[in-house]
């Protein structure tokens, strides 16, 4: 049976192939491709694992920029409310001043008028003094213009004048 | 209708019969299929093809014979070193410094080189470069040629993805690491082992293949041939043997959980697991040798019923006998070609797994 029984040559050439091939193999191909194809898969680890984390590192930069969004709308609101505090203070504040400086000025006023009305009443005062004068001064002159009337009216007040 | 059925059969039967060198024709077709294996014999040409030679035989030109002369290296123990080219025998017919090709229907040195001494045919050792030997080395050169370009496109763009032959390759290769190394001898010791599997992966897949190609290179017999699937099967035995550490050889002499009257007084499993070291790398250079083999005569046959058809029943027969027998070696070559796959995939697996359980640590 010739198929069944293995040839010494064959045996022979094909161990040293086999040896040659398996240590050529094993030194200048098996070695490098090996180390390649780990290096490779190490490195796509890597690349995978920093995009994990640059996702990561997204949501965080995103959720802080919502919170920095939200502290600012507040921000804005709050200073709003207060602008319009502010406004209504000062707008009240003014209204009472106004106020009290119309008050005030109105209060000077009357006093200018009270005091002008006095002035006034007094000079009227002496105006009638002068005139009552001036009127009695010429009747007193028509009706002592002669030595009767004198008399009489001299008369008269020494009867006005009680001796008591 | 009925008569096409019944040539079929005799077709088929007479076929099984040449494989097995037995005779159970048809007693109604007997003369015509002996005339024609007169003529063409398709056992004789199976044996050929699938055997080895001390050329390479192209193919034949009426009565022309193209062939490769190959190298004849010789030492006899009688007259010493003797090398010359193979065509110095003119096909077998002549003998040459007092060596020939072996003849004779029933000797078992059947086209093998013998020297005459005495008048007795003696094997000398025969170191010749046989077309077995050819194949190995022209696929040893494609298989180291194909690597090493593989590692230098590795090398020369590191981190990229795989281009050309380099993209071919890599999913065996990481298939062979992850699948086979890693999964069978374990994460830690697996790249101890793993250029050995890589190579003799590579080795009989293409091998394999180049078996399937009919025409030079191809159409070598090689991981067909005992003594290639011997050496690698040898290859892997010496590998698990040496990496055998305590606890495989204490599981082999002293099995744990088995019962002590299958150890004492007649040590039966002791023996069983001892014999069974030898039985794996055998058991491996059978299948592969016989898988590869077998699809190999498969494919010849097929072939061999067109000539087969021819000669018996003329040459229209033969050329209608040829659509069939094409179609069913179209679709064997697909089938060896998964085979060649799977045995070469096979191997690889086992080996790693007797590795695995060489170096199996506690559990």
């Amino acid at each position: 049976m010739g198929l069944v029984t293995p040839d010494f040559g064959l045996v022979f050439w094909m161990t040293v192939s086999f040896l040659i091939i398996l240590f050529i193999l094993k030194k200048y191909a098996w070695k490098p491709i090996l180390n390649a194809l780990k290096q490779r898969e190490d490195s796509i680890e890597e690349a995978l694992k920093s995009a994990e984390r640059a996702k990561d590192e997204m949501a965080r930069l995103k959720s802080d920029n919502e919170k920095i969004m939200r502290e600012a709308r507040e921000e804005r609101e709050k200073l709003l409310r207060d602008a319009r505090e502010v406004k209504e203070k000062i707008l009240a504040d003014a209204k009472k001043e106004a106020k009290a400086e119309a008050e005030k000025l109105i209060s000077s006023a009357k006093a200018q008028i009270e005091s002008e009305k006095l002035s006034a009443l007094t000079e009227i005062k002496e105006q009638v003094v002068s005139l009552s004068i001036e009127i009695a001064e010429k009747i007193i002159k028509d009706s002592l213009d002669s030595d009767k009337k004198q008399k009489e009216y001299a008369e008269k007040l020494l009867k006005d004048v009680d001796l008591n | 209708m009925f008569h096409n059925f019944k040539t079929a059969a005799v077709i088929f039967l007479s076929f099984i019969s040449i494989l097995y060198s037995q005779t159970v024709y048809s007693q109604h077709e007997e003369n015509k299929v002996e005339e024609a294996e007169e003529k063409f014999n398709p056992g004789e040409m199976i044996m050929e093809h699938v055997g080895d030679a001390y050329s390479w035989h192209i193919m034949t030109i009426g009565e022309h014979h193209v062939e490769i002369p190959l190298p004849v290296i010789l030492y006899s123990k009688k007259s010493g070193f003797h090398v010359f080219m193979s065509s110095e025998f003119h096909h077998g017919h002549d003998s040459y410094e007092g060596f020939k090709i072996a003849e004779g229907k029933n000797n078992p040195l059947k086209g093998k080189i013998v020297e005459i001494i005495d008048g007795k045919e003696v094997r000398p050792f025969d170191f010749s470069i046989t077309k077995n030997t050819l194949s190995l080395f022209i696929s040893s050169a494609i298989l180291i040629w194909l690597f090493i370009s593989v590692a230098g496109a590795y090398k020369k763009q590191p981190n990229k993805a795989p281009k050309g032959i380099q993209s071919a390759m890599e999913p065996l290769i990481v298939f062979i690491r992850d699948d086979v190394a890693k999964a069978s001898i374990g994460e830690k010791k697996y790249m101890k082992y793993l250029p050995y599997l890589l190579t003799v992966f590579f080795f009989i897949f293409l091998n394999n293949l180049m078996g399937l190609v009919p025409i030079f290179p191809g159409g070598a017999n090689l991981t067909g041939n005992i003594a290639v699937t011997m050496v690698l099967a040898l290859f892997t035995f010496v590998i698990t043997t040496f990496s055998g550490n305590k606890e495989y050889w204490v599981h082999i002499f002293n099995t744990p959980g088995v019962p002590w009257w299958l150890k004492i007084p007649v040590p039966l499993m002791p023996l069983v697991e001892f014999s069974g070291i030898f039985i794996k790398p055998f058991v491996l250079m059978v299948r592969l040798f016989a898988n590869i083999l077998a699809g190999h005569i498969v494919a010849l046959g097929f072939f061999s019923l067109i000539f087969i058809f021819g000669a018996a029943y003329g040459v229209a027969a033969g050329y209608g006998g040829a659509v069939f027998s094409v179609a069913f070696t179209v679709f064997l070559g697909l089938l060896e070609l998964l085979v060649a796959f799977i045995q070469a995939y096979v191997f690889t697996l086992l080996s790693a797994l007797y590795f695995g359980m060489a170096t199996e640590e506690h559990h």
